[in-house]
């Protein structure tokens, strides 16, 4: 019964949200408030009849019903509760399902926040947001339905992938998609500024900060990502540009672009169809990146060939969302001209090379990931792009990047540095340097060119990023929350720059066959296998190994790494044993039995690592401090209400 | 400056922009594609000699050794026309199994078999990785005489 | 409605993509229909291997759980996956019917005499209209249909004793065969 109501829910919701549109569009090009108010209310009404959907997927879950098909193909009777929720987006429908709670859930925000927007603007918003919901209910009911019967019911399920009962990978999907859909809002903004024709910037003001929020959650969700596949997967590995990785990582990037962009365009009116450019970008590389992940079009382009009914359709929306944004940006766009003008020193053009940077990056990231598509449709053979070229197109842009970031955080809007300025600066930048060598020959013994200029690039970002409130506070200026933001997320980056130097410059990673009372050392650490047990959990049965690590005969961790077999079955599952520090990671993985008594570990050594996602979660603070600046919250109401009373006739 | 000279600038700057990008591209692509093969391509001669590439195929039932207590593995990689043995030492993946697909990036050794330096494996639940799983699955099949 | 040049070139490179992405979509021109998980299997009737007088189809097995694969002689796989369908067939849980695809029906059936038949009945397809229908792409592939007629699961490649315990094994109906 329950799976039926959700089923007729999810029905509503799609009417809804053709509801939604059609009276928003419609509204707004006849003027008539009562659609419009219509359109707000089918808003309301898209939300409730999702949740409910979602609500009956989650409870037949909960309560183990596997008469639905999708609970049957991935739950199980002796999944714990935490895990069976979860499992509600553990596979392509369910998590369709997702991304439509959340998209109505963005909209129903952007509704009650926006009174102050000029109505049919709000309305046009509005309404590009329907058609994308449209699109999202339509793809479910007609070729992805959670809801589907299994008669008569299986006995078991199939269980969750084992390497999705994990508390970070678990709410991993939510997080990335509060972000992934958030960018639709700047998306449905940009839409309906093209399609007004509108030449004033003040979109970009109602813009930013809804993109702060959705750039903060996909940074909070990459890093969550990261940090998951490092204990979990990866056997230490942090990033692996991996397809599914550039897929998220893809939109991060044209998001900030499109942060700083819109920076700009509030401020000074400049950049204008670039931002819009970048809007549409944004959320097209979201979509892209949902799409092409699910559909594993990103490793084999006759993926789509083997389901081609959702391969139709989702190369049909990505055409409609992408290919018609874009053909109303060549529309509009070239109207847009401004010709304010700014010093090469100034805050718009450091602005402007961040921008240059970050979208080179994101080209030739795309490039990559794409290259394997393009090869495989034209038949030239089968190939991957491995790590090696990513980390050098992304290296190279972002080099320039960081050195400049230190200087444009003080050049002030329109005029450039002040000669004062000039002078700390340079004292920073020296002291960048030799810190860095320091560090270098300090704490690991060797000075190396390239880790010397990431140490040094990654303090110099730090500490520029601190002169910023020292000086407000000398000068006796305010801190606004917005500029605090601004800090917060620089340095943010600088200390990510510092880990990722470190551990990339020191790591030390090794396999070695270990009988009980061997032991190895590596970077000053010795690792000595101890110990081996059997252990027992929820759903599983396995072996635990101890690894007692010392150093210069000082006793500093015990390391459990296990491996588990699932009571469903399937292959066994390596939980690695890692010691967390600030200064550095001890990991240990447990391989399989090789006779003998002897067992393969995999041991690592990773210095600075912690830095990585401690620098992110920075990040992610700073946007939400810049998102919630009063400046956003007051002076737009009042500035908007005033020019819309100007307005009327 | 007049608006022409920062317009010209501008346009320049934009053309070594993407010139320098280009030329980047270019530089990483080179040496860090990797190219797919099925064994029977291998065999074929296909595969560069001396370079590192990817082979995939399933691993074939009960050909998994190890040398007692070391690190060293062997199993045999087949498309089921034509197999090639490989080599490999270290960790093998949770998702490794015989009978199930595989990926091995390495380089052929002396002697016919393959020198993997990695054994691949994704982290979802498909057995067959889809490259692996189109070289087996051959939609105009050749007769074969029993 | 102007649509200048520069302003295009966003749009252009989408289009190129898109033309790539559709790529990926083409393959038999008879285009194949979807992967059929959750709608109902496609019904057929056609002579049976054994003895062309005979016919045998999709709604010999309805109101129960049963398992449809498709193979053919030339397919080194379907050679590969025998024994395992040999096994399971003897576990006796759920009826399995062949589909022999494009094949030669003499062979096909020294084949059966031969290496064993997990089969119930065995439907001949020479010229793979049934296949078609059921969006087979290769061989060997299998799929289990429930009592309602639902295809509920498709499995692509050479079936193992291992899938077939955790794909399979688990959405059949507790206890009995068929019923």
């Amino acid at each position: 019964m329950i799976p039926e109501l959700g089923h007729f829910a999810l029905i509503l919701a799609l009417l809804l949200s053709t509801a939604q549109a059609f009276f928003s569009f419609g509204g707004a090009a006849r003027g008539t408030e009562p659609w419009m108010a219509a359109g707000r209310t089918a808003v309301v009404g898209q939300f409730v009849f999702i949740a409910l959907a979602f609500g009956a997927l989650a409870w037949s879950f909960v309560e183990r019903d596997f008469s639905v098909l999708y609970v049957a193909s991935n739950s199980h009777s002796e999944l714990p509760l935490f895990y069976r929720i979860a499992a509600v987006w553990g596979a392509h429908e369910g998590s369709l399902l997702l991304w439509s709670l959340i998209l109505a859930g963005w909209t129903l925000a952007v509704t009650a926040a926006s009174s102050s927007l000029d109505a049919p603007f709000r309305s046009r918003v509005l309404g590009f947001l329907g058609l994308i919901s449209i699109g999202f209910q339509l793809f479910m009911l007609g070729t992805s339905n959670p809801f589907t019967r299994l008669m008569p019911a299986a006995a078991e399920g199939l269980d969750l992938n084992p390497l999705l009962q994990d508390f970070a990978l678990a709410v991993h999907p939510p997080i990335l998609y509060l972000g992934y859909v958030g960018f639709s809002v700047a998306f449905a903004f940009a839409c309906a500024t093209l399609f007004e024709g509108r030449l004033d910037a003040a979109w970009a003001r109602w813009t930013r900060p809804w993109t702060l929020v959705a750039w903060l959650f996909l940074t909070i969700g990459i890093a969550l990502g990261s940090w998951w596949a490092y204990y979990e997967l990866g056997w230490g590995g942090w990033w692996f540009w991996d397809a599914v990785e550039n897929a998220s990582f893809m939109p991060w990037l044209a998001g900030t672009a499109l942060i700083h962009s819109l920076a700009v365009t509030e401020k000074r009116g400049l950049f204008k169809s670039w931002t819009l450019l970048l809007a549409i970008s944004a959320f097209s590389l979201s979509l892209l990146g949902t799409f092409l992940v699910r559909s594993g079009v990103l490793i084999s382009v006759h993926a789509f060939a083997t389901d081609p009914e959702r391969g139709i359709f989702i190369l049909a929306f990505l055409t409609v969302v992408v290919g018609g944004s874009l053909l109303m940006y060549a529309w509009r766009a070239p109207r847009l001209k401004s010709s304010a003008g700014f010093e090469v020193t100034s805050r718009e053009s450091f602005m402007l090379f961040n921008n240059a940077l970050v979208v080179t990056a994101l080209s030739l990231i795309l490039l990559g990931t794409l290259y394997p598509l393009f090869m495989d449709a034209l038949e030239l053979g089968k190939v991957s792009v491995g790590p090696p070229y990513f980390n050098l197109v992304f290296l190279v842009p972002m080099l320039p990047l960081l050195a400049l970031l230190g200087v444009g955080m003080h050049a002030a809007w329109k005029r450039g540095l002040l000669a004062a300025m000039r002078t700390r600066l340079y004292a920073v930048a020296g002291a960048s340097v030799a810190a860095s060598a320091i560090i270098g020959a300090a704490a690991y013994g060797e000075v190396r060119p390239m880790t010397t200029i990431g140490f040094a690039l990654a303090i110099w970002v730090m500490l520029s990023s601190l002169l910023v409130p020292l000086v407000r506070l000398r000068s006796r200026q305010r801190l606004p929350a917005a500029v605090l933001g601004m800090v917060f997320a620089h340095f943010g980056v600088g200390l990510a720059t510092l880990g990722i130097t470190g551990v990339e410059s020191f790591k030390v990673e090794k396999d070695f066959a270990l009988g009980i009372g061997d032991g190895v050392t590596i970077a000053g650490y010795d690792f000595k296998y101890a110990a081996l047990r059997d252990v027992r959990g929820p759903n599983y049965n396995g072996v635990e190994a101890d690894v007692v690590v010392s150093r210069r005969g000082e006793p500093v961790a015990v390391l459990k790494p296990q491996k588990r077999h699932y009571n469903s079955g399937g292959n066994p599952l390596s939980e690695a044993g890692i010691e967390v520090g600030a200064a550095r990671d001890l990991f240990a993985a447990l391989g399989d039995d090789l006779g003998q008594g002897r067992w393969s570990f995999r041991l690592q050594y990773k210095p600075l690592i912690r830095f990585v996602w401690l620098g992110a979660i920075l990040v992610a603070l700073g946007g939400l401090f810049a998102a919630l600046d009063h400046r956003y919250r007051r002076r737009v109401t009042a500035e908007v209400r005033d020019a819309a009373a100007a307005a009327l006739p | 400056m007049t608006p022409r000279r920062k317009r010209l600038l501008a346009v320049l700057g934009i053309l070594v922009g993407v010139g320098a990008a280009a030329a980047l591209a270019t530089l990483a692509f080179e040496d860090n594609l990797l190219y797919f093969y099925n064994p029977s391509q291998v065999l074929a001669g296909d595969a560069p000699q001396g370079r590192t590439f990817r082979i995939g195929g399933m691993v074939t039932d009960g050909s998994l050794e190890r040398t007692e207590g070391t690190l060293e593995v062997r199993f045999v990689v087949t498309d089921y026309r034509n197999s090639i043995p490989v080599r490999y030492e270290g960790l093998l993946p949770d998702l490794f199994r015989e009978g199930q697909g595989m990926i091995a990036h390495g380089r052929m050794g002396t002697g016919g078999e393959f020198v993997a330096d990695e054994v691949l494996a994704k982290h979802d639940e498909n057995y067959m990785p889809p490259e692996v799983a189109e070289s087996l699955h051959d939609p105009q099949p050749a007769r074969v005489a029993e | 409605m102007k649509l200048s040049l520069r302003f295009l070139v966003p749009a252009i490179l989408f289009a190129a993509l898109a033309a790539v992405l559709a790529i990926g979509l083409r393959h038999d021109p008879n285009r194949l229909p979807s992967a059929l998980i959750g709608k109902p299997a496609p019904s057929f009737s056609l002579e049976s291997l054994g003895d062309p007088a005979w016919k045998v189809g999709s709604s010999d097995l309805a109101g129960q759980t049963w398992v449809l694969n498709v193979w053919g002689t030339w397919c080194p796989p379907c050679r590969e996956e025998h024994p395992t369908l040999v096994a399971i067939a003897s576990e006796n849980r759920v009826p399995m019917m062949g589909l022999n695809w494009r094949d030669d029906r003499t062979l096909a059936m020294r084949w059966l005499a031969q290496l064993g038949n997990p089969y119930v009945s065995v439907a001949y397809d020479p010229e793979g209209r049934t296949a078609i229908d059921w969006g087979v792409t290769g061989a060997p592939e299998t799929f289990l249909i429930d009592a309602n007629g639902i295809v509920v699961r498709k499995y692509v490649g050479p079936m193992t004793m291992d899938i077939w315990q955790k794909e399979f094994v688990p959405l059949l109906p507790a206890g009995g065969a068929g019923r």
